[in-house]
């Protein structure tokens, strides 16, 4: 077996294969199928400080190689979480990364402090990608003076390591992951999903409720690669890729496009196993091009 | 053994049942785990490129000594009619058991399931087993035609079964609330009902004013199906809840209906 062990920005994992936000639940629902202690890491869902009820149905739809989601962090607040679920996963074999969102930075501010104390998380990854919010969220991650502000003034609040979760939905994502790593992150997740819409045509209606929402899926990964390979050669800290990751090949052009890890979003709908998979494929794939290790790999694209 | 899985099941029979509907009968390799009536599987559609998520069926059937799995397949869309050309001796991919099923009758329990469209596979699953159980369940079924109703031997023999069509060309002539046994809900303690939206609603506004307890299984678009996408919400009087697993049976009560 090859050593797959990373390190992002002081975070070790035992491999590089994550679940992504929002697509993992709080792991639980994971471990209905299998010992999660074979995942590099858990992104749990999205938290906010007060309970948020989501979007109005409908929040999906089924688009080529892909879909649509307008789900807007449904969660029910911090409190709720490290009363109910945070005792139910704490001792999981697994690193969990909190994900952490606000409408304003001393939300942004309050939630990371709060989160910073809870022993079992391992990582905050600071979330100013989310396309479905009506504050916040996507507010934050496509001008590069809120998000360096809001990395500055989280960073100050979180003493683990910190990963900002990039937009795509930018002129030039390099600007973005420059400014954050300048602020003080410690890693880069990119890319979150990209703005779009569906139509019915025979009803002439929006599918979803929110009319737009954020595209995720195989349709995504090329946009991704692209976006990790520009970030990943303007940056020092390491970058995570993720979008449209549906197997092992997908993962492995990531690492070589500069990822340092990988998370795996809408394939969990069509199989939570896939992560898993994905690790085996890793280490085949290293195997038999005779790499010792996955970080001879991250970066290897030849030019 | 985890609570649920993913895996292969081979397809024994794909037949015609009733217009535009299939029996799908699959079998698994090993024992399969227990299913509940209400509850159901999360399918893979092969060989369609179009279709990138999997398609939720109710469990129509369940043999567990045969390792049978049986689902009513009703062509609605682009997954369902892959599905329904799938040939005998191929691998399907589900996720199951997926959901929490009905409340079980019990002894002494006078229950009646209302159901149309693809509603009535768990209706029948429910009805069959609880007749094992010694409980008699009536079921009423409706469609816009005889050729739209499963086939009337396909429902078991121990099953009071009353079906109601919209041209009259099969039992009385209207839709599920017109008939007969709508109007004796007295003598019933425990309604279900599955099938289109506002068949459902118009049964649970029935069961309303005659205080029966009334169950309804819904069929919001979802993409997992094991409670991880947040896609499938209902409003309920807890907040938003996951279709796929907080439901997708739900007692009327429970949900902010205008009824």
């Amino acid at each position: 077996m090859a050593d797959l062990k990373v390190n992002i920005g002081g975070l070790e994992l035992k491999n590089p294969v994550m679940t992504a936000s929002g697509c993992s639940g709080f792991g639980t629902e994971l471990t209905d199928f299998f010992d999660v202690s074979g995942l590099g890491a858990i992104l749990l869902k999205g938290l906010t400080l007060k309970n948020r009820d989501g979007n109005k149905y409908p929040r999906m739809a089924e688009t080529p190689s892909g879909m649509l989601n307008a789900v807007g962090l449904q969660n029910k607040g911090v409190d709720y979480f490290i009363s109910k679920i945070y005792p139910e996963i704490k001792h999981l074999d697994c690193a969990l990364i909190a994900n952490v969102n606000g409408s304003t930075i001393e939300e942004y501010v309050e939630l990371t402090r709060i989160i910073n104390e809870l022993e079992h998380i391992a990582a905050i990854e600071l979330n100013i990608s989310c396309p479905n919010v009506k504050e916040g969220g996507m507010a934050f991650g496509v001008s590069c003076p809120h998000a360096g502000a809001v990395t500055r003034e989280v960073r100050k609040a979180c003493s683990k390591p910190l990963i900002v979760k990039l937009s795509p939905n930018v002129t030039d994502i390099t600007d973005i992951a420059r400014v954050v790593e300048s602020e003080g992150a410690d890693a880069v997740s990119l890319i979150n999903t990209l703005l779009g819409m569906a139509i019915d045509a025979e009803k002439r209606i929006p599918l979803l409720s929110t009319v737009t929402g954020g595209l995720s899926g195989p349709a995504i990964k090329p946009v991704a690669l692209r976006m990790v390979w520009q970030v990943s050669k303007v940056v020092k800290i390491p970058v995570i890729g993720l979008g449209g990751i549906m197997n092992a090949t997908d993962a492995i052009e990531f690492f070589l496009a500069g990822a340092s890890a990988v998370q795996v979003g809408t394939a969990l709908f069509k199989d939570p196993l896939i992560p898993l998979h994905i690790v085996d494929g890793i280490d085949n794939y290293l195997e038999r091009h005779h790499f010792g290790s996955i970080n001879q790999i991250i970066g290897g694209l030849q030019m | 053994m985890s609570k649920k899985a993913v895996t292969e099941l081979t397809v024994l029979e794909n037949l015609p049942c009733g217009r535009n509907q299939s029996m799908l009968v699959l079998q698994g390799e090993h024992d399969l785990l227990p299913v509940k009536p209400g509850q159901f599987v999360n399918v893979e559609i092969p060989d369609n490129k179009e279709v990138f998520l999997r398609r939720p069926f109710s469990v129509f059937r369940v043999d567990e000594e045969r390792r049978l799995l049986t689902l009513l397949v009703k062509d609605l869309g682009k997954g369902s009619h892959s599905l329904m050309q799938v040939g005998t001796g191929r691998k399907l991919n589900i996720i199951y058991p997926l959901g929490n099923g009905f409340t079980f009758p019990v002894t002494g329990d006078r229950p009646l399931a209302v159901g149309g469209g693809s509603g009535v596979a768990p209706l029948l699953f429910l009805a069959s087993l609880a007749a094992s159980a010694g409980i008699k369940m009536d079921v009423l079924l409706g469609a816009r035609s005889a050729a739209d109703h499963i086939p009337v031997n396909t429902v078991a023999e121990d099953i009071r079964c009353f079906f109601t069509t919209e041209d009259g060309s099969l039992g009385a002539s209207g839709l599920v609330t017109d008939h007969q046994v709508m109007k004796q809900l007295d003598s019933y303690n425990r309604i279900y009902t599955c099938g289109p939206l506002p068949m459902m609603k118009a049964v649970a506004a029935l069961a309303k004013t005659k205080s029966v307890t009334c169950e309804v299984s819904l069929e919001n678009l979802m993409a997992c199906g094991f409670g991880v996408c947040l896609c499938c919400i209902e409003p309920t009087v807890e907040g938003n809840q996951c279709v796929c697993t907080q439901g997708p049976v739900f007692n009327v009560n429970d949900l902010l209906w205008q009824i």
